[in-house]
């Protein structure tokens, strides 16, 4: 009798380690939002007119994709307890150089290219500041932020460029043929993979938990700490630049104000998809339906005529909760492990 | 068993998790078939008429009142009517309301552009779908719209401020212009057309700078008191822009320079009540936004029933305003911009 509830107290604590907290809590977390997700999506494509039509799928996606985009080296980042506030600034530079590029003659690929290019360069200047100078990336993103935007203004000034070649302006717009879909979901697809493994199946991204979990102990097993950040900045510069390419073909529009303000609908829909802000947990399935729930929030709620006013705070209301709710789990499951832990205390005792 | 348990609820929510955006892209796709068919150009000639207006930006008063003359109109033809719009003035926000028009299928949209060109393929995919595009205030690419409600040729506007400014200085001295932002299409039309007007008409008269106040109430105030500082001999300031000359009236109110330095150009009337009741303004210049909202409501509907095509020559009924024809590139002319001095300011109020 009192083996048997040895072996069950044993099984429990390893299995725990199996599946340590912060999956645990995640599964939890993500179920919560893909629920949340379905139900938006029910509840608006039986109450709001127009919803349930192929052009808002197109729309959505083609609206979110930066966000989307974005989202993936933000989840790497945040998951490391650093975060990335100059990526909008990035998506407006990269629209700029690459319309200074396409004005100068270059062909349009090669202008993407340098965009994409110079986005990595910033990724590598916040990079390099958070780990070989050892500033604080909140601190560093928000002075490259004012920096970065600063350079991309001050380089086109506030005129705008949108002579680019149609080509490439109607292959961002241009959908999977014979789908609702667009096409620019293939390249986030691949992204999202490739950001996919390398968090979830690689020792790299299980490095990246460790080092939010806890930056010393990650340290100690051997874990480089500081490299690891430095390049997750710069996915983060390359990936943004990407989106400031895209962003200026869909809107055929290079402007140095682009994309203002994207960086904050990122961290909103990063930490809604169940990342937390103090790192250690997250995972991207759950961010892809944060990014998703908060592009068809909008949409539903602009179809069914609600001013961008409201919309702001329904979305607002809707992280605030989220937060407090995952701040709220994780007090309930500490409350759960104490008492756990006094129980078999008291089962210890009871025993010698 | 509490372990396995949650073990296969994990599994389960993977499970569902994988097939959320699938069903999310199904249940969408599957809405092809009813969606954009129906909404689309089948009832052209339909009486019902539902116009959506998408102003530059929400909040603005001038647009406010632009809004109040469509929604009259749309009222007195007995539609529906509403009107949506970001709170920033910004192309790519306005996008997202151009498409959720298309979505809506509404019959027609009336929007100010905050750029001619990056919203045009937006237009282009609303128009796809059956939605009759007509743009005031701004216009967008000619070929991005249906209908242009334009509120004053560029020579009537840069005609009237001319006038305005060449009369209250004495058709001598140097003037100065405070624009908006320097990529703003119809100011810099309007600037180079006065500079044109100026040369030819009035020898004596000297544009020694154009500043630009970004639409910026601070900005405007400052670049006023730069100006006046640059040029002690300056005897005139002409902004074409509402918000800039509001704050030129202002600095110049508080200056030594009240009616020593005349300013004239496009303000709104009660904007502008003060500065023109205090003497600090002679006369300034607009046309009726009221009416121009009221305008391309009426000019919206004749291309929902199917009454006019946009085509030169159209000719349409706009209510209390009588009737319009179409012109060139498929724009309607509101008419010559209007004067507002001491004696008329009190029969305004927008």
């Amino acid at each position: 009798m009192t083996s048997a509830i040895d072996t069950e107290h044993g099984r429990r604590t390893y299995s725990a380690h199996a599946h340590p907290l912060w999956r645990r809590l995640l599964v939890t977390r993500e179920s919560a939002i893909i629920g949340l997700l379905f139900l938006v999506v029910l509840v608006a494509t039986i109450a709001v007119p127009n919803f349930d039509s192929p052009l808002t799928l197109t729309f959505l996606i083609r609206e979110i994709a930066p966000i989307l985009l974005i989202a993936l080296p933000m989840t790497l980042i945040i998951i490391t307890e650093e975060i990335d506030l100059s990526v909008a600034s990035i998506v407006g530079l990269s629209s700029v150089i690459t319309g200074l590029g396409v004005q100068a003659g270059w062909p349009l690929p090669f202008a993407a290219v340098v965009a994409i290019l110079v986005g990595t360069v910033a990724g590598a200047i916040n990079g390099a500041l958070v780990t070989f100078v050892g500033l604080p990336s909140l601190a560093v993103t928000i002075g490259t932020l004012a920096l970065f935007r600063g350079i991309a203004v001050g380089l086109l000034g506030t005129t705008a460029i949108s002579d680019f070649p149609e080509f490439w302006t109607d292959l961002t717009r241009m959908n999977i043929p014979g789908t609702p879909m667009p096409l620019i979901i293939v390249p986030f697809l691949v992204l999202a993979i490739i950001f996919g493994v390398l968090l979830h199946f690689t020792p790299f991204g299980r490095s990246l938990y460790a080092i939010g979990l806890n930056k010393e102990a990650a340290a100690f097993s051997g874990i480089n700490v500081g490299l690891t950040k430095f390049w997750l900045f710069v996915m983060s510069g390359a990936v943004s630049g990407y989106a400031g390419v895209y962003f200026t073909l869909l809107y055929n529009n290079a402007r140095g104000d682009n994309a203002t303000g994207l960086e904050l609908q990122i961290i909103a829909a990063v930490l809604l998809g169940g990342v937390s802000i103090f790192g250690g947990r997250g995972a991207l399935p759950g961010v892809i339906a944060g990014v998703l729930l908060i592009g068809t929030l909008s949409s539903a709620l602009r179809l069914a005529g609600v001013t961008s006013d409201i919309i702001n705070v329904i979305t607002g209301v809707l992280l605030v909760a989220s937060v407090v709710s995952a701040s709220f789990l994780a007090w309930l499951r500490t409350k759960r492990v104490s008492a756990i832990g006094r129980k078999k205390g008291r089962a210890e005792a009871s025993d010698g | 068993m509490f372990t396995l348990k949650r073990k296969r609820f994990g599994v389960g929510l993977a499970a569902v998790a994988a097939t959320a955006a699938l069903v999310l892209t199904g249940c969408s796709s599957d809405g092809s078939s009813d969606g954009g068919s129906s909404d689309g150009g089948s009832d052209a000639g339909s009486s019902d008429v539902s116009i959506t207006m998408l102003p530059k930006n929400l909040g603005n008063p001038y647009f406010d009142t632009s809004t109040g003359g469509a929604e009259e109109a749309v009222s007195e033809m007995g539609g529906t009517f509403e009107e949506v719009g970001p709170s920033e003035a910004s192309p790519t926000s306005q996008v997202q309301y151009i498409q959720t028009a298309a979505q809506q299928g509404v019959g027609g949209l009336i929007v100010s552009a905050n750029d001619p060109e990056a919203i045009c393929d937006a237009l282009d995919e609303a128009r796809s779908v059956g939605v009759k595009v007509v743009t005031f205030d701004s216009d967008t690419n000619p070929e991005c719209r249906d209908l242009f409600i334009n509120q004053a040729t560029a020579e009537g506007i840069a005609q009237v401020q001319v006038d305005l400014i060449t009369e209250q200085i004495g058709d001598e001295g140097q003037i100065a212009i405070l624009s908006a932002s320097a990529n703003a299409t119809n100011q810099n039309a309007w600037i180079e057309m006065m500079e044109a007007e100026l040369e030819a008409n009035h020898p004596n008269v000297e544009l020694v700078e154009v500043a630009y106040g970004d639409d910026d109430d601070q900005t405007s105030f400052d670049k006023t008191a730069a100006l006046l500082q640059t040029y002690p001999e300056l005897k005139g300031i002409v902004s074409p822009t509402t918000v800039g000359i509001a704050a030129a009236a202002r600095y110049l109110q508080t200056s030594e320079f009240q009616g020593e330095v005349a300013l004239t150009g496009l303000g709104t009337p009660n904007q502008m009540r003060e500065y023109v009741e205090d003497g600090t303004v002679t006369a300034f210049a607009l046309w009726n936004p009221a009416d121009l909202g009221y305008l391309a409501a009426y000019a919206t509907a004749a291309l929902i029933s199917g009454e006019i095509t946009g085509a030169e020559g159209d000719t349409f009924d706009a209510g209390t305003l009588g009737s319009y024809e179409v012109g060139a590139d498929a724009s309607v002319l509101l008419g010559d911009p209007y004067v507002f001095d001491a004696d008329n300011i009190g029969d305004f109020d927008f």
